[in-house]
């Protein structure tokens, strides 16, 4: 397979976002590489899907969005949830089992849910959140409020059926949604051209009338300025389709042994990595020194540390609770 | 009171709801222009428009999910899928969103939807459109399921499941659209089974479509018909009341046999009510078949009033 050149980096962004940009994606890694060790050590059980390689789709995207948007994500969305504000702890917290996290304890790494930033999940469904972020969006619409849908999801997705009637609702209504596709060319062991007679995503959005953008998706900036014209576009306009073109540096899963794809191949993008490119732009730019990247590398692990140490300290939901919830409280 | 049909009800309920709540809108396959299927939503469109009488494509997955999305958003969606056949490919949205939202994301999300479906044999109409899956839908935790067997009820169901902060999923019968009868307008519940004809000799527990039939047996042997309505949660506590007296009972099912809804009300009349009981209790469903297209196959294969008189026999024999 070839692998396209590192990002060119011909857009420039203002200093300070750029290193915002870059602390986020540094915050994703730090966070995922500890999780990865936990579940090593069996603190963190269940399914662990990892980011690692992909941090610049949701950093870029989520710098992009507003407070009062929504957004729909999948099971690895560890760095969404965390970049749209929920706080390590409570991420952290969650993947343990404990009821300090995000989702009680309820959810686990699949399921992260956060009602204060309208974060509605962490869906184990491939293509499931797409019919539920045409809804969101509806709603919106049908309330006018000014809130933009954005919905995370891989290229696994466009596949399945609940992809093409989303696609189809969101351009016939003319909803306020961002469907944005983290292709990083692998559902889960089958890679795109194995599995798509079309493997240009955006063709298959187009045919529904919907707007589309294709992006390099290791370039932060390049990411950051697509997902501000997309919301502007759905907010204005109507549904576009984003194809975020990345990948995934780990395994699909904890349990993944990747037989399906050559180590070469992984190495190769890892030359297009999204921090190391990042920072050494910024460098070149002269807007970061060794000495700053340092500093926000530590905090993030700093973050880590204290994240960790919260869920240590964390709480066990008590069994009676079981079957609190299912139904609402009246 | 004047009498109405079942069908007029769920329109007048369709019409209350909406001319209610701002909030609430309805959609499906040719809910709008076509007037319903069943002609359930006839005139609605033209009285509320096309944002909130929504027609759809025929994407059941898609705009169940829409509607699952819109209930996250702040509005109280009607869906229709048309029929519990077709809810079939909404099945995902169902059962793993609307469901479990709530418990999953530690109570944060609750999803107020209420999902409208025709549901059961008894016109010729074969094997893909006869199904009974209420009670399927009834093995799931996190929706609520009703079953308006009543004209009272078909007025009065949906307004109370769209009070509900979550999901309910709500059953109408086309094998009853034409029985006429009163409506009070008083608000009904959807958490109770109820009685509808008292008799001392044999408890008879049934639901929707089967209700008529049910009735029509008791004449004969002397049956007390216990409605559930609400077939998740179940409330059986009618149920334990009359087999104290009865002390025996026959469930009437539409659904199969295997591991269906009659199995768990005899299930729990077993852990509850064992010494209550002078016989085994028994069961009325749907034989094991798909529902054949030709009429005396398809009345062979539903129950009848004839097979609950000779089930209720059997208890005595």
């Amino acid at each position: 397979m070839k692998v396209p050149p590192p990002p060119a980096g011909k857009v420039k962004l203002p200093a300070k976002l750029s290193l915002a940009l870059l602390a986020d994606m540094l915050r994703i890694r730090r966070m995922e590489e500890k999780c990865a060790e936990l579940y090593g050590q069996q603190k963190i059980r269940g399914f662990l899907h990892l980011y690692i390689g992909e941090e610049a789709v949701a950093a870029g995207a989520m710098r992009a969005l507003e407070p009062e948007d929504n957004i729909v994500a999948t099971y690895r969305e560890h760095g969404h949830a965390l970049l749209r504000g929920v706080s390590m702890d409570a991420i952290m917290a969650e993947m343990y089992g404990k009821q300090e996290g995000c989702s009680r304890g309820r959810g686990g790494s699949m399921h992260l849910f956060d009602a204060q930033t309208r974060f509605y999940g962490g869906n184990a469904i491939v293509a499931g959140g797409l019919p539920l972020a045409a809804g969101l969006a509806l709603a919106a619409k049908l309330q006018k409020e000014k809130r933009v849908t954005a919905c995370f999801f891989g290229e696994g997705a466009v596949a399945e059926g609940a992809f093409h009637e989303s696609m189809n609702l969101a351009a016939l209504w003319g909803l306020p949604v961002a469907y944005l596709c983290e292709n990083n060319l692998y559902a889960m062991g089958t890679a795109l051209e194995r599995s798509e007679a079309q493997t240009d995503l955006c063709v298959k959005a187009a045919s529904y009338g919907m707007a589309t953008l294709k992006v390099d998706g290791m370039d932060v900036v390049a990411v950051h300025e697509a997902a501000r014209r997309a919301r502007e576009h759905a907010a204005k306009k109507g549904p576009i389709f984003v194809e975020f073109q990345t990948y995934r540096f780990r395994a699909h899963s904890m349990f993944d042994p990747e037989l399906y794809r050559e180590k070469s191949e992984v190495e190769a993008w890892k030359t297009r990595g999204p921090i190391h490119t990042f920072t050494a732009r910024l460098k070149a730019q002269g807007d970061l020194t060794e000495e700053r990247f340092l500093e926000l590398d530590a905090a993030a692990q700093a973050e880590v540390d204290e994240a960790v140490a919260f869920a240590e300290a964390g709480t066990w939901e008590p069994a009676e609770h079981l079957t609190a919830d299912v139904y609402t409280p009246q | 009171m004047s009498a109405i049909t079942y069908r007029e009800a769920l329109r007048q309920a369709l019409d209350e709801a909406l001319g209610k709540d701002e909030r609430v809108f309805l959609m499906g396959e040719d809910v709008g222009r076509y007037g319903g299927t069943y002609a359930v939503s006839k005139g609605l469109l033209e009285k509320y428009g096309p944002e909130r009488v929504r027609d759809t494509p025929l994407s059941e997955l898609g705009f169940t999910g829409a509607g699952i999305g819109a209930a996250l958003g702040g509005m109280r969606p009607i869906v229709e899928v048309m029929t519990v056949n077709f809810s079939l490919l909404a099945l995902d949205q169902i059962v793993n969103s609307a469901a479990l939202l709530r418990h999953m994301s530690g109570g944060q999300f609750s999803v107020p939807l209420v999902v409208r479906m025709a549901t059961g044999a008894g016109r010729q109409l074969a094997a893909q459109h006869s199904h009974s899956l209420e009670g399927w839908y009834g093995h799931i935790p996190g929706i609520r399921i009703v079953a308006p067997a009543t004209v009272e009820d078909a007025r009065g169901m949906l307004a109370a499941a769209l009070a509900d902060p979550d999901p309910v999923l709500l059953f109408e019968y086309p094998a009853l659209f034409e029985t006429k009868g009163e409506v009070s307008g008083e608000k009904v519940d959807i958490a109770s089974s109820k009685v509808r004809r008292e008799g001392g000799r044999v408890t008879i527990v049934t639901y929707g479509g089967c209700l008529p039939k049910a009735l029509k047996a008791a004449e004969e042997v002397d049956g007390e018909v216990i409605d559930l309505r609400v077939l998740r949660p179940l409330d059986l506590a009618p149920v334990l009341e009359s087999v104290k007296k009865t002390r025996r009972c026959v469930v009437v099912d539409e659904g199969w046999r295997s591991g269906g809804l009659a199995a768990e009300v005899m299930a729990r009349l077993m852990e509850q009510a064992f010494y209550e009981l002078d016989a085994p209790v028994a069961r009325v469903c749907s034989e094991e078949v798909p529902v054949p297209y030709a009429k005396h196959l398809e009345e062979a294969a539903l129950p009848q009033p004839e097979k609950i008189v000779a089930a209720v026999k059997g208890l005595f024999a």
